[in-house]
């Protein structure tokens, strides 16, 4: 299993491919007061939300090779016949995914809510929002991956699967940054985020099972 | 008992078309059987049922730990030979002195040409503790010195109680082998 993780990890770094979605991430938080003007207040009110926005572009970004390159190379078959269960191997993935993604991307977001203005309360009820929603997030896009691994053009399919799914998420981790907990957002967030990582192995795994035929 | 394969009565279904029915196959160690037939017939799929990664229709199979070389070496691309091949087995050595391929294992597997890729693969199925073999097309790619070390390597496996499904279009050179004729 360890071995597995860190195999994910070797391949997330390997040719920058953990970079890009970091990359984007700034780069929306770059653009958005660009669009939306350098009016401080404006930016602080709705910069949670962008950049809760942005994260959730940001996470998609790899769904094409989570899963397809290793069942096109054959490695998903030889991780089978080495008697590792196909939940094994998505449970493995969504922790090497997560880890390559996650830190990162809140660390990104220290830059990226100074560029908007954020409040140091607001920050910090963003670090914590991302910290619980990133899994699911992550677990969003293993799941749709596995589901379109093998079909042509499946990343534009992925992002129609995807971005409803990611919904729930998105509207408690934007509104706690906004409001605050008070309607309870921060526990919804996580029972959202708890609900997808729980399902995702399975949910993953059953995909590729399938997908073998 | 020293049944490494037990192949009872499968059928095997793709896309709604029939390629083989009441196919029974067994194999104990030391033995070899070799999967002939046109292109379509469904070798691949009979060694993918085998190898348990696809579900028979019919019948029932029963397979020991088991080794399979197909089309896909499954080798991360970035990493060199060695390390790819370490992936999966814990010492790859005999199989990359088995298969010549000692010179390249610095070399990361994306340089490698199609029969350099075959050999490799045959590698990690030598290396491998698993006492049957499924091979496809062990031969394709392979020159004439490739083809020599894979003869030698699966008669190797077959005295040391191991049992080889392959299937080919060419001549394998494997003694003795039962003849499977699909299509």
């Amino acid at each position: 299993m360890r071995g597995l993780i860190r195999r994910e990890l070797r391949l997330a770094a390997g040719g920058g491919a953990a970079l890009l979605p970091l990359v984007f991430f700034l780069l929306v938080a770059t653009l958005f007061p660009f669009a939306v003007g350098p009016d401080g207040v404006l930016l602080g009110r709705t910069g949670g939300g962008a950049l809760w926005m942005a994260a959730l572009l940001a996470a998609l970004l790899p769904v094409d090779r989570l899963v397809e390159p290793d069942r096109a190379s054959g490695v998903l078959d030889q991780l089978f016949l080495d008697g590792v269960g196909e939940e094994s191997v998505a449970l493995a993935k969504l922790a090497g995914h997560w880890l390559s993604f996650g830190p990162p991307l809140m660390l990104a977001a220290l830059p990226a809510a100074a560029l908007m203005k954020l409040p140091q309360e607001v920050l910090l009820r963003l670090e914590l929002g991302l910290l619980i929603g990133t899994p699911g997030l992550a677990a969003l896009t293993l799941g749709v991956g596995a589901l379109t691994a093998g079909l042509r053009r499946g990343g534009a399919l992925a992002g129609l699967l995807l971005l409803p799914l990611a919904v729930p998420l998105l509207i408690f981790g934007a509104g706690f940054v906004e409001r605050g907990n008070e309607a309870g957002a921060l526990q919804l967030l996580g029972a959202v985020s708890l609900l997808l990582v729980a399902g995702a192995p399975f949910a993953a795994g059953a995909a590729i099972r399938a997908g073998r035929d | 008992m020293n049944l490494l394969l037990q192949l009872d009565a499968v059928a095997c279904r793709r896309g709604g078309r029939l390629l083989f029915e009441r196919l029974s196959l067994s194999l104990e160690a030391g033995e070899a059987a070799l999967v002939t037939g046109p292109n379509g017939a469904g070798k691949s799929s009979l060694l993918r049922l085998a190898a348990g990664l696809l579900r028979p229709a019919a019948g029932k199979v029963d397979r020991a730990e088991t080794a399979l070389a197909d089309e896909h070496p499954a080798l991360d691309e970035r990493q060199r030979l060695g390390d790819a091949l370490a992936f999966w087995v814990d010492d790859p050595r005999p199989g990359i002195e088995a298969m010549g391929l000692s010179h390249l294992v610095e070399v990361p597997v994306r340089l490698l040409s199609a029969g350099q890729r075959k050999r490799a693969a045959l590698a990690r199925v030598i290396a491998g503790a698993a006492p049957l073999w499924l091979l496809d097309e062990p031969g394709n790619g392979l020159d004439a010195d490739g083809l020599d070390r894979l003869r030698a390597a699966m008669a190797g496996h077959r005295a040391n109680g191991g049992a080889i499904l392959a299937a080919s279009h060419q001549p394998l050179g494997l003694e003795g082998a039962r003849p499977v004729v699909l299509g």
